[in-house]
């Protein structure tokens, strides 16, 4: 039952999709089709990420990163922070386990809201396409005010939340 | 496939380096990368069939006529929603916003469309809960929402 319980989200969009199936067949195999490419992609990208995070939970200092993204880190937990954002590859949501990871690891909440901010914001595969897309000014633009905005709130956020309380739902 | 291809080389070859160094601590990486993929799973198969849902639903015809040049504020409370709950993946997110310009939709409307696809997600919220915990997840999306809107102020200021 409690297995059961984790998708339900899952069972009740299944719901939604047969009723769509009920109305209009096309729109469903569409659904179907872009839900199946979505998912291949995401279950190829998953296993390797999945594995380097271990592996740097295991291997990895807690001394060492509080260095690079601790409380004292200063200009380093801003340039390391932005470095490992924009390597990143995939969407906001499988940041979230590598956010808690260096939560964990002793980086400071200042630095998750910062790395989840420019997640979003400076990932370098999809800058490629937002330039080619809307041009220059846009882009810069985007990437400034992003960057600045969401330093800002990871201030604010440092003053509000706790690390270990963060910690508590853990998942890693 | 090519960020694939550069995760499994790196993956790959740190296991390796990993295995060589220190046996247990390998076995252990990989029951926790095990332990990790079991446990979002569930969500990742509902988010992935809502964007398929979404996908299909929302046609480029459809979303443009909403947010066209004249929508003003309620075609901004209408992205904004839009972006918020829809889920596309992030390599689609800007030539799709190129598109609905094209076909009409205001660039400041699709600025804050594009910045809520990418940095909220009301689709993966319970995912985000279950990491963080309720509140910094209902913050930090909130948070998102208000970068999108200012985001789209500077773009309304600075180009259009």
């Amino acid at each position: 039952m409690k297995k059961l319980k984790r998708y339900r989200l899952f069972l009740v969009l299944l719901v939604g999709l047969l009723v769509i199936a009920y109305i209009n067949q096309s729109i469903a195999m569409n659904t179907i089709q872009l839900t199946a490419e979505s998912l291949w992609n995401m279950l190829f990208l998953l296993p390797p990420i999945f594995i380097l995070v271990g592996l740097l939970d295991q291997w990895i200092k807690k001394e060492s990163l509080i260095k690079y993204m601790g409380d004292k880190s200063g200009i380093y937990g801003i340039l390391f922070t932005l470095i490992l954002a924009t390597v990143a590859a995939g969407p906001l949501y499988i940041a979230f386990p590598i956010a808690v990871l260096l939560l964990k690891k002793g980086a400071s909440v200042r630095y998750i809201v910062f790395f989840l901010g420019a997640w979003s914001t400076v990932k370098l595969p999809v800058l490629v396409y937002e330039f080619t897309s809307f041009g220059a000014k846009f882009t810069l633009t985007h990437i400034f005010f992003g960057l600045g905005f969401y330093y800002i709130a990871g201030i604010l956020f440092e003053k509000i939340y706790d690390r270990q309380n963060l910690l508590k739902n853990e998942i890693v | 496939m090519l960020s694939g291809i550069i995760l499994y080389s790196l993956a790959t070859i740190y296991l390796i380096i990993s295995f060589k160094k220190n046996k247990l601590k390998t076995k252990l990486a990989l029951i926790s990368a095990w332990k990790m993929f079991r446990k979002v799973l569930p969500d990742l198969l509902a988010i992935m069939l809502f964007v398929g849902l979404t996908l299909s639903l929302l046609s480029p015809d459809l979303i443009s006529s909403v947010i066209g040049e004249n929508s003003g504020l309620l075609g901004m409370v209408y992205s904004t929603i839009l972006g918020s709950v829809a889920l596309v993946p992030s390599f689609i997110v800007f030539p799709l916003g190129r598109t609905l310009v094209q076909n009409g939709a205001a660039l400041p409307q699709v600025a804050v469309l594009m910045s809520t696809l990418m940095s909220v997600g009301l689709a993966t919220l319970t995912m985000e809960q279950k990491i963080f915990g309720r509140s910094f997840a209902y913050a930090r999306n909130a948070s998102a929402i208000i970068m999108s809107l200012l985001f789209a102020w500077i773009v309304w200021v600075v180009m259009v």
